[in-house]
């Protein structure tokens, strides 16, 4: 089966050893992560992880009920590129001569959308933010150039196109149905 | 109850303990732990500490306590080794779905990370094997740390969770202030019954021809028996029981039809690929019950009732699903579905069950002549204790025939570790199981090979005279793995022989009676004098060296493919 590129989105409780109880669900199926980005959500003491995996939509489902079922995960879902809009962000340290050499910035500023973060005798430092294929483009571009002499690139950020249930409402009708049964 | 007074980590567990009802804990002592046994030492009166012989033995006790009983089971071991040798019994758990609380010592919070004399990572190599494994590092956490793991361990589908508890969080005062966690935002164990999910499965059953149920051991830990009984009759649906589901229906209930799986009866394999709807309750379809899932049931139309959503569609994807506590989605069931009669379809299981009786069963436990079957002494056994007693296996062919030949006449009667398969698991588990039910008579099925594995614990039951009658079916070989070396790897008998020490002497030497059978003719007389008295007592049955287990779906077989080694 062809494997198609997921968002993982999982909302958690701020606990320690959490990373670690969502990648042993990976491990054990031999499941690699693409791409891993973890950061406070907006609500104070929840954590949101964007995880980007290759492959099945089965396999994917299953997993996620995996990780859903972990005593401190609030809520996880995936989604396909199509549901989302998302963005990474890239940076690139290239030699301020080599750069030079080549004569003008502009076109590359223009054409990537490249913000400068850093300018000095010795190197440059660019900022783009874009899709995979983007920051790969212009990668492959700078390499070819005037070489790259660092680049890393974040993992996903991602935000649904639907509209999905907030975790603060889903916190709020949990909360609710606690007291009513109380 | 609610106290709020300075006292030492140690004492605000123990009365965290006393707070969440634990009169029992399956314990060994040692260095990171002592604080917490030196309080143990003022709360006899209230907690009953079972010393085992080795960590291994506490957790597979605790796990025989929490299988009999409903309750927690409680293990308190040290750090390091203890830790990991208490590892086997929280897997087991864990796929079992028993409700365990194991507290491990841990180095002081100072040390954490500093490869520290018998510190080991406890909640990282937990963690994929428990429910919720913590560390408590501070004194102020005990409280809020145990009721949580408590809540966590037995409530929706029980499961084990470590505590890993920092010497200086035992050592350190804290005002203690207790309170039961009957709440986590992030944790929902009991799903909501979801009434349009009941009228898809309740129309499927309605127009069902030959419905057939599968009955997992949800039913049991939900309390669902009545439930189960209930639903069934009404719509005179035949069910089967998974190994863990094994006496959640009596054994003459007339609508119990045996035993799925690998090692089940011919009927309920045959007809789950015969009938029109198939109603799995609690159970998992695990690969010993489906064998190859590309065959399996094909014809059938497939409901799931399950409390763990992600067991819906794990394996099997079914058309409808219900998602529930049993206790909650059966009586919601039965109350939609139009009350039948199915006369014929029940009645096309006896077929299958004379054939069985005369390929397999006639042999295995009513024998004439030759030597002794273990069959034919699990069936004496149970018939000698009315159907009454717990019956606690190890693992292997002593397993699959004490389910197979084993009646149940009331619930949570066979302990057995069914999803880790775990050698050594009998001895323990039966100790633990006998201190769960103690009016109960406990016996325990072990081949020669598992009860060596925790052949120790005689000692716990020597110290505690813990009244289990221990049956050692012993045939000089690790019979399940010689099984297989006979069918499938063309006779080569690699390293499953076993010479075996005179059990009845070790079983003397630990001053716990016993005898030995080889001879059919003293079979009774020795089930007798074991049964005569609650004591502990070792009864060593030579049976055929090369006996099999049949019938017997081969791994990973279609179901109806069914060998009766005829």
């Amino acid at each position: 089966m062809e494997n198609t590129l997921y968002t993982i989105t999982v909302f958690s409780e701020n606990t320690v050893g959490l990373l670690g109880q969502i990648t042993i669900i990976f491990t054990r199926r031999n499941l690699n992560i693409e791409t891993l980005s973890v950061s406070p959500s907006a609500i104070k003491g929840i954590h949101k992880f964007t995880i980007t995996l290759l492959s099945t939509e089965e396999v994917v489902s299953k997993m996620v009920k995996q990780i859903d079922k972990r005593v401190d995960i609030l809520k996880a879902y995936y989604n396909t590129d199509e549901d989302l809009v998302f963005q990474e962000i890239a940076l690139y340290k290239v030699a301020t001569d080599k750069l030079f050499e080549k004569g003008s910035v502009e076109e590359l500023i223009r054409k990537y959308h490249v913000r400068v973060l850093e300018m000095n005798a010795d190197y440059v430092v660019f900022q783009k933010a874009g899709h995979y294929e983007e920051t790969q483009q212009m990668f492959e571009e700078l390499k070819e150039t005037v070489g790259v002499l660092q680049f890393i690139r974040s993992g996903r950020v991602a935000i649904t196109r639907s509209k999905v249930e907030r975790l603060s409402d889903m916190l709020e009708s949990i909360q609710e149905k606690f007291e009513k049964n109380q | 109850m609610e106290t709020k007074t300075k006292i030492t980590g140690a004492h605000a567990f123990m009365q965290a303990l006393v707070a969440e009802g634990v009169d029992t804990i399956f314990g060994y002592p040692g260095g990171a732990i002592m604080p917490v046994f030196d309080a143990l030492y003022d709360y006899d009166k209230h907690l009953n500490h079972i010393l085992t012989r080795h960590e291994q033995g506490a957790t597979h006790a605790a796990q025989g306590y929490a299988r009999v009983s409903g309750k927690v089971g409680v293990c308190l071991v040290t750090s390091g080794p203890a830790a990991t040798n208490a590892i086997t019994g929280v897997a087991d758990a864990m796929l079992d779905s028993t409700p365990l609380v194991v507290i491990t010592g841990q180095v002081g919070a100072a040390l954490l990370g500093t490869d520290a004399f018998q510190e080991i990572d406890v909640v990282g190599i937990t963690q994929p094997i428990t429910k919720w494994a913590y560390q408590i590092r501070r004194s102020e956490d005990i409280a809020w740390a145990v009721a949580r793991a408590f809540y966590i361990a037995r409530s929706g589908r029980p499961g084990p969770v470590v505590l890993d508890f920092a010497k200086n969080a035992q050592i350190q005062e804290v005002d203690f202030d207790y309170k039961p966690c009957t709440f986590i935002r992030s944790y929902l164990p009991v799903p909501e019954v979801q009434p349009n999910q009941i009228e898809a499965a309740a129309a499927l059953i309605n127009q069902a021809k030959k419905p057939f149920a599968l009955v997992g051991q949800g039913v049991i830990l939900s309390n669902a028996e009545n439930e189960l009984k209930a639903f069934l009759e009404k719509a005179d649906i035949p069910a089967a029981w998974t190994l863990l589901g094994a006496s959640a229906m009596s054994s003459d209930f007339p609508l119990n039809k045996g035993f799925l799986g690998m090692h089940g009866n011919v009927g309920p394999n045959m007809k789950t690929n015969e009938c029109d709807v198939l109603i799995a309750i609690g159970m998992r379809f695990d690969d010993r019950v489906t064998g190859d899932l590309k065959t399996y049931a094909k014809q059938a139309k497939i409901i799931h009732l399950d409390i763990d959503i992600a067991e819906i569609g794990k394996n099997v994807i079914p058309d409808a699903p219900v998602l529930g506590s049993a206790k909650d989605t059966l009586p919601a069931l039965t109350a939609k579905l139009n009350p039948a009669k199915h006369t014929e379809w029940i009645a096309s299981f006896a077929e299958y069950e004379k054939l069985e009786l005369e390929k397999v069963i006639q042999r295995e436990v009513y024998p004439e002549s030759g030597e002794i079957t273990m069959g034919e002494v699990i069936r004496r056994v149970s018939d000698a204790t009315f159907d009454n007693a717990v019956i606690v296996t190890d693992v292997g062919q002593n397993q699959m025939l004490a389910a197979r030949y084993s009646k149940y006449s009331q619930t949570r009667s066979l302990v057995t570790s069914g999803g880790l398969g775990t050698m050594g698991f009998g001895l323990p588990a039966a100790m633990g199981a006998k201190m769960g039910a103690p009016e109960r008579t406990v016996c325990t099925f072990c081949g020669d090979g598992g009860f060596q594995m925790t052949i120790q614990e005689l000692g716990t039951i020597m110290q505690e005279q813990i009244g289990v009658k221990m049956i050692i079916l012993n045939n000089h070989y690790l019979g399940m793995v010689r099984q297989w070396q006979e069918m499938f790897f063309d006779e080569r008998y690699s390293f499953t022989n076993m010479q075996n020490p005179d059990f009845v002497a070790i079983a003397k030497a630990y001053r716990i009676d016993g005898s030995e059978v080889h001879k059919r003719e003293e079979l009774d007389a020795a089930i007798a004098d074991m049964l005569k008295d609650d004591k502990p007592y070792l009864l060593v049955v030579n049976v055929e060296k090369k006996g099999m287990v049949f019938p017997m779906v081969p791994a990973g077989a279609c179901v109806t493919n069914i060998l009766l080694g005829d």
